[in-house]
């Protein structure tokens, strides 16, 4: 009785390595064939990501044909090939001569059903918005969508004061250089937008202001 | 050897309709209710689907004599994945619009039923040839179930086909359609025909048979 148990275990013990091994070499394979696909696939992923976001900075701010990236670190805005993870980003655009034109801002915020993220324009000479383009969003088709698929409410942002704050008000009711139209049915997804702005205004009109200052002066 | 090219037919035919994993067995309903509300975008997850399960049946299919049976589903699970991870990476580099219209339902390719269930039912027991006939017809099967759904859905929802208008400017489009509840409205009036087909076939067997049975 006891050999034979012996036997037993003996038995499982050459079975377990052989399972042990079985899946190791499963999993290094797969993680192998997973890193080639990752390597050779990447260069093109990212360069299309470059290209959407570049496409986007000229839409919101028309008349730039040269854009940059700013990184904004210690209190500064600066130039930057590099982008660690955690960066706050935004975009300047130039004109054919060399001249500044205005910011490409990003902003996100949650919408009617999941987070909404986009790119506006902004000039700091007349403190205008110049444009809006939604970059992510999942709002309800045939209702929240139009916040991207309908050309009127997209115009609202072709050149809206800033001033004291963007705000949304049913539609036809639109009196104020500050204020948009709002989407019917869909005044949720129009405020989301509005609020979007509006933070990331906050967030990056003084920074801006502090940036171009010293340029003006020098 | 006729027969052999009748039984690979067969494998094939059967997942196409009589066994068609999502009328009949009710197999995969998360991406078929998910991302059927265009015809482009079910025909872009029929393909990925496509892919991944003809790869894992010739895989494990050819493997399954260095599988140990106690390891088999982690094994499989790993040969899956892996060809969804490759299939999401590509989508993403050759078609990124559709890509990110379909989501996170690429990567949960892993973990549609129907795919480990054939590994366990069919690939792991038969040979590679069976099992890919097998895969082809099922994913098939899959791929014009995920079309006619998405087909009707985009039709109704946004009166299109394939982003061609259908019925000119003056067509009201039913919403519903393309939000979740008219994938489970289509799918259940799909759900229905298929099964008056069976019963109408049932009965019309059993009529024949009566009808036999009296003629003698």
């Amino acid at each position: 009785m006891s050999s034979s148990q012996n036997i037993n275990v003996g038995k499982r013990d050459l079975g377990s390595a052989k399972l042990v091994t079985t899946l190791s070499f499963a999993g290094l394979l797969s993680g192998l064939i997973i890193v080639l696909a990752y390597e050779s696939t990447l260069p093109t992923i990212t360069a299309h990501k470059a290209m959407v976001m570049k496409e986007a900075v000229f839409k919101v701010l028309p008349g730039v044909n040269r854009m940059q990236r700013l990184v904004y670190r210690n209190g500064m805005l600066a130039a930057s090939e590099q982008v660690r993870k955690d960066d706050e980003v935004i975009f300047s655009g130039y004109d054919a001569s060399g001249r500044l034109v205005g910011y490409a801002i990003a902003g996100a915020g949650p919408g009617f059903q999941d987070t909404i993220r986009l790119l506006y324009g902004y000039i700091p000479e007349t403190r205008e918005i110049t444009g809006m383009e939604i970059l992510e969003s999942r709002e309800t088709p045939g209702l929240g969508d139009k916040i991207y698929k309908d050309p009127a409410f997209v115009a609202n942002f072709d050149s809206l004061s800033i001033d004291p704050e963007i705000r949304a008000v049913k539609k036809g009711k639109r009196s104020a250089a500050n204020e948009i139209d709002a989407i019917t049915g869909a005044t949720i997804s129009s405020k989301a937008v509005v609020r979007i702005i509006n933070e990331a205004n906050r967030l990056w009109l003084l920074r801006i202001e502090q940036a171009v200052k010293p340029e003006g002066k020098g | 050897m006729a027969k052999r090219k009748e039984d690979l037919q067969q494998e094939f035919i059967k997942g196409l309709w009589r066994d068609n994993p999502v009328f009949v067995q009710v197999l995969g309903m998360c991406p078929m209710l998910a991302v059927t509300n265009s015809a482009v975008n079910a025909l872009a997850m029929g393909a990925a689907t496509f892919f991944v399960l003809v790869g894992s049946s010739f895989l494990v299919s050819s493997l399954r004599r260095w599988i140990p049976k106690q390891v088999r589903i982690s094994t499989y699970i790993i040969i899956i994945a892996t060809f969804v991870t490759v299939t999401d990476f590509t989508l993403e580099a050759l078609v990124p619009k559709i890509h990110k219209e379909l989501g996170a339902f690429i990567p949960l390719i892993v973990v549609n039923c129907m795919i480990l269930g054939r590994q366990e039912a069919f690939a792991s027991r038969n040979s590679v040839r069976m099992a890919v006939m097998d895969a082809l017809g099922m994913a098939a099967g899959f791929l014009f179930a995920l079309l006619s759904l998405g087909a009707v859905r985009e039709i109704l929802g946004e009166g299109k086909l394939f982003g061609v208008s259908l019925f000119g400017p003056n067509f009201e489009p039913w919403v519903i359609m393309i939000l979740p509840p008219g994938g489970f409205l289509t799918l259940g009036l799909i759900l229905l025909f298929f099964s008056w087909i069976k019963q109408r076939k049932q009965r019309l067997e059993q009529r024949l048979a009566q009808l036999e049975s009296e003629a003698r």
